[in-house]
Order: C-alpha cells, then structure tokens, then sequence
C-alpha cells in the first residue's frame, strides 16, 4: 500500500507543476524523498499495532526477550517490508520526474543509507501512539520534525549530481551516522513507550 | 526538591511566591520596556528596529529554556517518578511554545527591513521552526492521551528524543554559514553588542525570565487542582455506582 501511496504522490506533482522537465529535474530529489517520507509515515502506526490489538505484545513483553530487543525487530521489520521497496521504487519514479541518470546511485545509495533512521524513528512514533484514537495524524505530527535533519542530508547527497558537482561523501556519512545513532537509541524509547502503553 | 513533592506544599508556596514575583516582573518589565524604547539610542546601522532584539532575542533564550525545563522534568518523570514533574512539563509546553513563536514573529518582522525578506530557509530559523512543531507534538500528545500518568510518561519519552534539537539550535550559527549572525552576547572574548544596547537587553531578559517562572508556576497550580477535580470526579461516579449496584 506505501508503494503505491508514493507512485500516487510523484504522479500528481507533475500534473500540479506542468510538464517542464527542466524545473521536474531540479526538484526531483527533493519530491522524491519527501514522497518517500510521506509513504513510510502511512504505514508506520501498524509497526505494533496489531500485535498490540490481538494481545501478542502483551505475552512478549512478559515473556524472556528484552523488550528493546523485540522493538528493534519490528522496526527493522518495517525497514525491510516498507524501506526497502520503496528505494527500489524510487529509481523508477525519478524516471518520471527526468532525474538524471547520472544521479540515480547516489540517490540509491542515499535512501539505503537514510531508510533504517526512518523506520526506527517511525517506531518511535508508532509506540507512543499505540491505542489512541486518530492515531495516525498524530503520528505524523510527531515524528515528522524528527526527519528534517534525515530530508536535508537525504536530498543534498543528490542534488550536487543535478546542480553541478560537490561533496558527496559528507551528507551521506551524515546519514549513515543518523541511521546508526537512531538503530542503537530507538529501540529503547520505543521500549519505554511500548510498557507505558502496556500498563 | 524532594520536600516540593507534596503538591500541598507546593501550593502552599506557590500561593505565598505569587504576589511577589508579580510585582517583580511590572518592575522589570516596566524598566525592561522603557529603556528599550526610550533610553537606548538606536543602532549606527539598523535604526529604530534595532529594538525588535530586546524582545526577539529573550523570547528566543526563554523558548530554549522551556524545551530544556521539560526535558529535564521529563527525567524527573521517568526517573524519580517525581509526582510534580509531569505538571512542570506540561505546564512548560504552551508558555515554551508562545515564546518560541514570539521569536519566530518578531524575527521575522526584524528580518524584512535587514535582510530584506520575513523568512529565509537558514539553519537557526529552520531549527527554530523545528522547535516549534515539537513544541505542538508535545501539546498534541498530552491532549490525546486521556490517563495523566500515561500522558505524562509518553511525552517525557517524546520531549527526551527532540531534545537532541536544542544543541543543533545553539550551534546551527557556528556549524552552518548562516544569514542569521552567529552568538553576539555568551561568546569568548565578551559580547560584541555595545553597553548602551547591553544593558536594556539583559533587564528585558530577566524580566522575561520572571514572567516565564510566573505564568509556569500559575500553570502548575491551574494543573494540580484540575487533577484532584478530576480525582474527586471519579470518586464520585464510583461511588455512585457502588451504591447502584
């Protein structure tokens, strides 16, 4: 359902826009990875919530795995059903806005590296919204300001091979740092929030 | 610290610190104000709207300084289950939230006649702004979440992970070669703004700092007794049902 929430995304800018490819291939980082955003944030509420609705999560928060542990699974799961289709996605969406081609491994390799943080702070989200009602905009609302820095780094490791040649190498460190710090930090809010709800 | 974890007591002092840090903040919001519009002379290259700093810029230190106070009652909340720390943070968010959109504002207005546009997509102004939205989650997930003591785990784990924000703010100016100018006042080698600008920009910073502790401690007050109604509430329609059944 992400994927085609973001196929619906990028096809309906263009048609907002007006078909100049000039304009579409300067922006196209850019829509790109706000599309993505946009479609990993759809399917984030359901990283535990329906283990939390028919009891499951329950019996593994009592049970001998450590709950971080547990967190940090769901939300690597949501990175490789959700994160991972969705950056293979993009090359083929940037098709359509007339990406360069030139630009397409650094945009792979970008969204590789930026994916994991948005699943784990997705998971973050997703937890401390578990149960409530509208939960869903909610979530955005919270875990949006905390992909600004993943959007910035995200579109700038791109935008040098539209624009002209720069450093490559730094904004994608950056995002490798922010997925690691967010893979060792996450799951343990995502735990504290999880035995907030469960209580 | 530990003997203001009885709420009683709290109150009790919060209704004795009132009327003194009222009369505290007229006093320096009176002189704050009248020095920055009347006494200091208007800047060699701004002008007049020099003045917008000596409200600007303390709105701007108190909109940090209520995202910190939440953050560290947020550790009092998960921590020391500190019985008054969760009123402190949720309390905090609003009165951090109207500040930060204060500096927001007036920056903005600063910024049409200096640099010719309301906003530019700069490092302090986006983090700023950023500060802003996690102020409105915050708020949000207090509203959304109905049980207090759920409410107030939830967002102190939330506060705890933005807090990561209120570094890249201080150092967004050194970090990235910004439009907004770089720290003019807390700097090594001592502030680069003059003593007749100085002066005026420290008493309004006091006094924002007096009516910030002023409308918290009112807003705590307000919190705890909506908490013991709702209690007594609940009591009620227990008992009441008892009695039914």
């Amino acid at each position: 359902m992400a994927l085609g929430f973001y196929l619906i995304v990028i096809v309906i800018i263009p048609l907002g826009l007006g078909p100049n490819l000039n304009l579409l291939a300067r922006i196209a980082p850019g829509i790109l990875w706000v599309g993505l955003l946009l479609a990993a944030l759809l399917s984030a509420g359901r990283i535990f919530e329906s283990d939390y609705e028919d009891g499951t999560l329950d019996v593994i928060a009592t049970g001998p795995l450590p709950l971080p542990v547990v967190a940090g699974a769901k939300c690597l799961a949501h990175w490789v059903a959700t994160g991972i289709p969705l950056v293979l996605l993009a090359p083929v969406l940037g098709l359509l806005l007339n990406l360069p081609l030139s630009a397409f491994p650094s945009l792979a390799l970008a969204m590789l590296a930026g994916t994991p943080a948005v699943s784990f702070i997705a998971g973050i989200g997703a937890s401390l919204t578990l149960g409530l009602r509208r939960s869903g905009l909610l979530l955005a609302l919270l875990v949006v300001p905390l992909y600004v820095p993943i959007l910035i780094f995200g579109v700038s490791s791109v935008t040098p091979y539209v624009s002209g040649p720069n450093s490559l190498w730094q904004p994608l460190l950056i995002l490798c740092a922010l997925s690691l710090a967010s893979i060792v930090l996450a799951p343990f809010a995502a735990a504290a929030a999880l035995r907030n709800a469960l209580r | 610290m530990i003997s203001l974890a009885n709420p009683t007591r709290f109150l009790s002092l919060v209704g004795a610190v009132v009327p003194w840090l009222t009369a505290v903040v007229v006093i320096l919001l009176g002189t704050g104000l009248y020095l920055s519009f009347f006494v200091a002379p208007p800047d060699y290259q701004q002008g007049e709207t020099v003045r917008i700093m000596f409200i600007h810029v303390p709105a701007a230190w108190l909109a940090l300084f209520g995202y910190s106070l939440i953050a560290i009652a947020a550790l009092g909340t998960l921590i020391w289950r500190h019985p008054l720390a969760d009123v402190a943070a949720k309390t905090a968010a609003p009165i951090g939230a109207t500040f930060t959109f204060i500096a927001l504002v007036t920056g903005s207005l600063w910024g049409k006649p200096m640099w010719g546009t309301y906003w530019v997509w700069d490092a302090r102004l986006t983090s700023m702004l950023v500060l802003f939205l996690l102020y409105l989650g915050l708020i949000a997930l207090w509203q959304a979440i109905e049980e207090p003591g759920r409410a107030g785990r939830a967002a102190a784990i939330l506060a705890l992970v933005g807090v990561i924000n209120v570094p890249i703010i201080k150092f967004s100016v050194d970090w990235w070669n910004t439009l907004h100018q770089p720290a003019s006042v807390f700097r090594p080698g001592g502030p680069t703004i003059d003593p007749s600008l100085l002066t005026p920009l420290f008493v309004m910073a006091a006094a924002f700092t007096a009516l910030f502790v002023l409308l918290h401690l009112i807003a705590m007050r307000a919190e705890i007794l909506r908490r013991r109604v709702r209690a007594l509430q609940q009591t009620q329609v227990a008992r009441a049902a008892m009695a039914e059944a």
